[in-house]
């Protein structure tokens, strides 16, 4: 406890502007089906991780796409690559290529470090 | 911008505003932070423009802080309503003017009621008669004091000793103008100039020669929220619209904050305050705040009234930058000093924030 | 036996070009100086990027019919329904026509986007509408106030429709593909610009358009945003702040947008009203003239003799108005067989 006995709370609105997207360039760039996303959370009613943890297959991409990325990050390991949310999406999305290339992307980016 | 694009919504929100014959109803607030404002505006009102007022000392809270904080329930809001309705009435007044935003939302969201739910009026009436045999009418006009000086904007205008322009420079001030959200949030018709591009400050600092600044977050909240400022532990997510707004503002390099609510007066000043000692951040120039003004203060400036009879120095931040840049005259040594010319004691001085 | 149309834009055009086919004789007014109606405001339609002047010109060219006399920049100013069935036109020009059947093609006027005081048209610089970005792209030239080229244009989607506020329940159907075209004509003229469209639903209800929504964002890299635009305001360098909430985020969003394009709903137009008040048909909620049923009577109204076809009823696409206006001729052309049957009857007996 501070002398105030509170802080100034940050924001939790997406700063579009100042996001970093270069993870969701790659994304595009490796995964482009992710494009063609159109929200109907098919992939994220079937995900086997997604039905025991906070893991949402659906909204990460679109947080990716936003620049959210420290939420993508802390989530992102909890996929099983069972592949399925592959086979209910009716856009033709590569769900396990879009996870993986995030992965690469997370992975060289801490090797930068 | 475009100001024709803004002229044209303004004709939509004009309102009835009396000329004459006020009943006044203090506001909590201002009267214990800034009670020179309320001062000013009934000396503006009765010595400068020649009309009745009449500051009632029967007149009590009307509990919009409790009831925007849960604790006071509806019934009870319109009883106390009801009675100050009662006592203008009893008074052989008919315009209500009340000088908090709150209470005049809270007036103008009672007497909307009673419209539509006029079995509400009933059970008012009768809860008044119980607890205190006294009847009323309702007022013929509703207007917050801001409403009566935009009314007379022109009039101060005629009679202005200075104005809103940095003498050293020529250039009109730059000024931000906060609406209090219950001005015209709840019922756009009743604010001048509607809820969006609201008119009723801009339009007095432009009679008073100044330049009023539209900037990104001006419709924003200050965040008071009444309960949500009142619990400490909310009081993080509270504070934290002011600084969204002040970091809006800041690049506009606004020379003071106007502001018709007596809450967001309070915040805004006290808060710049505050964020600088949590965080060492200002948003004026050199280390100073910007200088929030009540609509009051700056009509009693522009009319030439004592900087320190108005009370500003009762303001956090201070707001001699403002006076210079007006060319005001005023002597620095008297700000602590009470009216029998007495010391009074100098407050602390903040770490960050320059005063 | 004739027919009087009032309103000479697609709808009204298409169905007194197919009567006189027919052998109908057709009175067809218009007010504007020349026929066409909203279709001349538009550039290029959906879903195959027609132009919409080729549209224009087929139907222009339907109408020159020795059948057809076109009343061009003329008003009716009284309509009496005269014993019998028949209808008296009076124009502001002093002709004063005869029919047996009036159909109102009156169409739609778009939203007026002050309305939604909110969203700052009129008041901000780089607020525009999608009537408005038709026009750029028939210059083929789009900038900003200050001349610049936009890096980042933001579509927002039901301004107008959808709406309490501004009393309008309805859904104008079309702007939702109309988003979709016109954020790939932006594409092809800004290859490098950010395009974001921001939707409550994205309604692709016709033939080709959910087709061209995924092209839009696999080809022409179209960004959707599901989430209805909050308010929006101006910074000092003239761009629009705006405020929305990703909705399948769950997340407020901000951001800044070089140009900011209102894609404004359709309303019923005043001719539409205003005939409908003074012929006493009945009016949907929504404001567009209601259709005597509607499954199997969707030209007919409330009063026999008077039909309605295209966007005088409701917000339709060009296609659908051109489909109606040929079930119109046709239901009109059925009705004008009964009454002369009956006429011939009422002779013989």
């Amino acid at each position: 406890m501070n002398f105030w006995g509170f802080s100034i709370a940050e924001a939790r609105v997406i700063d579009y502007d100042k996001n970093d997207k270069s993870m969701a360039t790659a994304m595009t760039h490796e995964a482009p089906a992710s494009k063609l996303c159109i929200g109907c959370g098919g992939c994220t009613a079937t995900c086997t991780a997604g039905n025991l943890t906070e893991f949402n297959i659906r909204k990460l991409q679109m947080l990716v796409k936003r620049g959210e990325t420290q939420e993508v990050k802390q989530n992102l390991h909890k996929c099983m690559l069972c592949g399925k949310c592959l086979l209910v999406c009716p856009r033709g999305v590569d769900t396990r290529r879009l996870i993986l290339s995030l992965m690469k992307f997370i992975n060289t980016q801490n090797s930068n470090f | 911008m475009n100001l024709e694009g803004k002229r044209q919504i303004w004709k939509d929100y004009q309102k009835e505003i009396a000329d004459d014959k006020y009943y006044y109803a203090r506001s909590c607030i201002r009267q214990t932070f800034f009670p020179g404002s309320e001062w000013a505006y009934l000396d503006i009102l009765g010595h400068k423009l020649g009309k009745t007022v009449l500051d009632d000392p029967k007149h009590t809270t009307c509990t919009g802080i409790g009831y925007h904080s849960d604790v006071v329930p509806v019934e009870t809001i319109m009883t106390i309503v009801a009675r100050h309705f009662a006592l203008m009435t009893e008074a052989g007044f008919e315009n209500m003017t009340p000088s908090c935003i709150t209470s005049f939302g809270i007036y103008t969201e009672i007497l909307h009621t009673w419209e539509t739910h006029p079995e509400w009026e009933e059970k008012t009436r009768d809860f008044l008669w119980k607890a205190t045999r006294r009847e009323f009418r309702k007022p013929k006009n509703l207007a917050h004091t801001s409403d009566v000086i935009y009314k007379f904007r022109h009039e101060i205008a005629a009679q202005q000793k200075y104005n809103l322009t940095n003498v050293h420079t020529g250039q009109p001030l730059q000024v931000v103008d906060h609406i209090g959200c219950h001005y015209a949030k709840m019922f756009p018709v009743k604010g001048i100039g509607g809820a969006e591009f609201p008119a009723v400050l801009s339009g007095m600092v432009s009679a008073w020669g100044g330049e009023s600044i539209d900037y990104p977050e001006r419709r924003h909240c200050c965040g008071f929220g009444f309960r949500n400022y009142l619990v400490l532990a909310n009081r993080g997510f509270s504070v934290a619209n002011s600084k969204k707004k002040f970091e809006s503002m800041q690049p506009y390099e606004p020379d003071f904050i106007i502001t018709n609510c007596p809450g967001c007066a309070m915040f805004l000043d006290k808060w710049q305050y505050t964020i600088s000692e949590m965080e060492g951040i200002t948003y004026g120039k050199n280390g100073y705040g910007i200088p929030v003004l009540t609509y009051e203060e700056v009509a009693a400036l522009v009319l030439g009234y004592d900087p320190w009879e108005i009370g500003l120095q009762m303001h956090q931040v201070s707001v001699e930058p403002l006076l210079e840049k007006m060319g005001i005259d005023y002597d620095p040594d008297a700000k602590y000093k009470n009216v029998r010319g007495e010391d009074m004691g100098v407050p602390a001085c903040p770490t960050y924030l320059k005063v | 036996m004739s027919v009087i149309i009032i309103g000479a834009g697609p709808a009204g055009c298409e169905a007194a070009s197919q009567l006189a086919r027919n052998g109908e004789t057709v009175e067809l007014i218009e007010k504007e100086c020349e026929t066409g109606g909203n279709l001349n405001n538009w550039y290029q339609l959906f879903p195959d990027r027609k132009n919409a002047k080729e549209l224009s010109a087929f139907l222009r060219e339907n109408i020159r019919h020795p059948n057809i006399h076109l009343h061009l920049g003329c008003e009716p100013v009284k309509i009496i329904r005269q014993s019998g069935q028949s209808y008296s036109v009076h124009l502001n020009d002093g002709t004063q026509l005869q029919g047996n059947a009036l159909l109102l093609t009156t169409g739609f006027r778009t939203f007026n986007a002050r309305r939604k005081e909110e969203y700052g048209y009129g008041i901000y610089e780089n607020v525009i509408t999608s009537v408005e970005l038709e026009n750029f792209f028939t210059n083929h030239h789009i900038q900003t106030s200050a001349g610049k080229t936009p890096q980042r244009i933001g579509l927002i989607q039901c301004v107008g429709s959808r709406d309490e506020k501004i009393c309008n329940f309805h859904c104008s159907k079309l702007c939702c593909i109309t988003a979709v075209k016109q954020a790939i004509e932006l594409r092809e003229m800004l290859p490098e610009a950010e395009i974001i469209c921001f939707y409550m639903d994205m309604r692709m209800f016709g033939p080709g358009y959910e087709e061209l929504y995924r092209e839009a964002q696999e080809k022409y890299n179209i960004k959707f945003i599901r989430g209805r635009l909050s308010e929006a305001s101006e910074n000092r360098e003239k761009q629009v702040i705006i405020k929305a909430e990703d909705t399948l985020i769950g997340k407020p969003i901000r951001m800044t947008l070089d140009l900011m394009v209102l894609m404004i709903g359709m309303e019923a137009s005043e001719g539409s009203r205003h005939w409908a008040a003074q012929l006493g048909l009945y009016v949907a909620p929504n404001g567009f003239i209601q259709v005597k049923d509607p499954h199997f009577a969707t030209n007919q109204t409330n009063i026999e003799g008077i039909f309605v076809a295209g966007c005088s009823s409701s917000p339709m696409n060009l296609t659908d108005t051109l489909t109606d206006a040929r079930s119109a001729a046709m239901t009109i052309k059925e009705f004008l067989g009964k009454n002369d049957k009956n006429q011939a009857e009422i002779k013989i007996n």
